[in-house]
């Protein structure tokens, strides 16, 4: 039952993507939903076999590894994975209206959408590296065309500069594989740590750091981040809201993977790698936050926003060494996740704007609690968890990053979390008083009225903002099944 | 490890460098692209190399993998030229960054006219 649910989490988006390019009009629509309405009843399978058992191995056809391919699921994978069943279900739905599956629009935008889901899925549950190589390969070429079908020249270039940039990381991705390869003679990730020695080869010190490069690249993490502002700005409303919430995560999800599951503590002076990683957090979390604050458009304050708040997620990694992991962890996946709801939602909550007003300028967005008064809450609703202030899951993350910061001595650890929150909130605030502006009498025109969008598209940004808030409240489940799931804290040298 | 395989592994490294260095001197997209091409020919190159085996039995998995990755360049490879036809057709320009400033302001005046 458990390994035909988490195959099926692969295969029966890949196989609605093969459905939606048939002939008939019957066939997208038929394709899409088979392919996206069972996932979180799959989900629930794997959940609690998971719950049974965090370290989940299933074996396809039988063959075991190193010739077959293992799946692999444990608390962090099965996260990520509701990540996708629920952010990228709702934006599935506010996508219905604006690619309808039986218009040509729908048609090219279908098949990617599932495509992507499916590779994601498949990331998630990979155990190989090769294959994770595969996997980001597939997120990537899906995730790039749902860019470029904006259409716009603005977003053909940043398609196409994001293109570039990404090859460019796969291959240092690929090259130390290579080496890595080489030097232990396996690719799982959860048997390189036992070819791994004490003071491992030179080769293995740049298969590491060409792969981790990689991945920064991928993850857009700061001075690596120039692609991304105007790739997920420029994107329709759905698909900045899940490469935001999800796509850019899949890098990060590696890293975790390589450093804190692949790599021995106390080798190659991991220590320092990740420090090194944590300040480039902490250079994201700043310079992000204030290029949130200089745009002009609402659309890329929130991607610049994405920018800053990935940086929390590489903060964690030095407290590995320390007593405070556990409450580190935590807070890192909490973050992970109540920023991915609460980003998806004001995407959204933008795309529904900018389609309403034909501009997301902020100086045109006046008097939008009059003309848009549903999707103005939604990004009340999605900031509040962003800043962390209580009662939302935001909060509790940033408060659990606080704590673990406190408890390992990190100081300058606790000025940095304070410094990106003030920002956080500095760049919410500029967006709520741009829309609560009035008109200025002296002005001879008064602002527009706006078209009206169908009101589920209103409803799918709002409900990724309540469950953003919503993870505040339910949170002592959601914690305990990720500690589970916890890598095990580096003993201190 | 056999002695001519050092011979392909200069060459590979030699691949891989010229199509870096192609990658990040040009600024014509169709130029990086077939530099990107031509570093992963490197690193095929040099995956194979590496799983040539000391007794001369190659290991299977790097050419499966080469082969897989074979196939993942020639896609990206196809959908990269798709996207610069387009490009090509939306700007007129084989080059990303030739006009980027000057297309943001022609956006932030076309747009301030929107409304």
């Amino acid at each position: 039952m458990t390994t035909e649910a988490l195959v099926g989490l692969i295969f029966l988006p890949l196989l609605g993507a093969c459905a939606t390019v048939l002939p008939g009009r019957l066939a997208t629509r038929a394709g899409v939903l088979a392919g996206l309405l069972p996932l979180p009843w799959l989900l629930v399978v794997v959940t609690l076999a998971v719950v049974q058992d965090p370290a989940l191995f299933v074996e396809l056809g039988g063959f075991a590894a190193p010739l077959g391919i293992r799946l692999f699921a444990d608390p962090l994978a099965v996260l990520m994975l509701w990540m996708v069943a629920i952010i990228g279900g709702l934006a599935a739905v506010h996508a219905w209206f604006d690619f309808p599956p039986d218009s040509p629009a729908g048609q090219s935008f279908w098949p990617l959408w599932l495509l992507l889901t499916s590779a994601m899925n498949a990331l998630f549950l990979s155990a190989d590296l090769f294959n994770l190589y595969v996997c980001l390969e597939l997120v990537t070429l899906t995730a790039i065309p749902l860019i470029a079908l904006a259409g716009s020249k603005t977003s053909v270039r940043a398609a196409m500069r994001y293109l570039l940039l990404a090859l460019l990381a796969s291959l240092l991705y690929l090259l130390g594989i290579a080496l890595l390869y080489n030097a232990t003679g396996t690719l799982d990730l959860y048997l390189i740590r036992t070819a791994l020695t004490a003071a491992p080869p030179a080769a293995v010190v740049t298969a590491l750091a060409l792969i981790s490069l990689g991945l920064l690249l991928k993850g857009a993490v700061f001075p690596l981040h120039v692609w991304l502002p105007q790739a997920h700005a420029s994107a329709p409303g759905p698909v900045s809201a899940v490469l935001s919430a999800l796509v850019v995560k899949t890098a990060i999800y590696l890293l975790y993977r390589l450093w804190l599951w692949s790599v021995p503590a106390g080798t190659l002076a991991a220590e320092h790698a990740l420090m090194l990683m944590a300040l480039l957090g902490a250079g994201a979390l700043l310079y992000g936050g204030v290029l949130a604050l200089l745009q002009e458009r609402l659309k890329l304050v929130i991607a610049y926003s994405t920018v800053a708040q990935l940086g929390y997620l590489l903060l964690i990694l030095p407290m590995a060494a320390t007593a405070a992991w556990p409450v580190a962890w935590q807070g890192g996946l909490y973050q992970l996740l109540s920023h991915g709801l609460a980003k998806a939602a004001m995407f959204l909550a933008a795309a529904n704007i900018l389609h309403a007003l034909g501009s997301d300028r902020l100086s045109h967005l006046r008097r939008l609690d009059q003309r848009q008064p549903l999707s103005l809450f939604t990004l009340a609703v999605a900031g509040v968890s962003l800043m962390g202030l209580p009662p939302s899951g935001g909060f509790l993350a940033k408060w659990l990053l606080l704590e673990a910061a406190w408890r390992s001595g990190q100081w300058w650890l606790l000025a940095v979390l304070i410094a990106g929150s003030l920002l956080a909130a500095a760049y919410i605030f500029r967006i709520l008083a741009a829309s609560l502006g009035r008109d200025d009498p002296t002005e001879a025109q008064p602002v527009a009225a706006s078209r009206s969008i169908p009101v589920i598209q209103d409803a799918a940004a709002l409900l990724l903002a309540l469950l953003a808030l919503g993870t505040g409240f339910a949170a002592a489940p959601i914690l305990q099944f990720i500690e589970a799931g916890a890598p095990a804290a580096w003993s201190t040298p | 490890m056999n002695p001519s395989a050092v011979i392909y592994l200069l060459t590979a490294a030699a691949v891989f460098g010229i199509g870096l260095y192609g990658l990040l001197q040009s600024r014509q997209i169709l130029r990086q692209l077939l530099s990107i091409n031509l570093m992963g020919g490197g690193i095929f190159l040099l995956l194979i190399t590496l799983g040539g085996g000391a007794d001369g039995r190659p290991d299977p998995v790097p050419q499966a993998m080469v082969l897989t990755g074979i196939v993942i360049a020639v896609s990206a490879t196809a959908f990269a030229l798709a996207l610069l036809l387009r490009w090509h057709e939306l700007s007129g320009s084989t080059e990303l960054d030739a006009d980027a400033i000057a297309d943001a302001i022609a956006d932030a005046v076309a747009d301030a006219h929107d409304d």
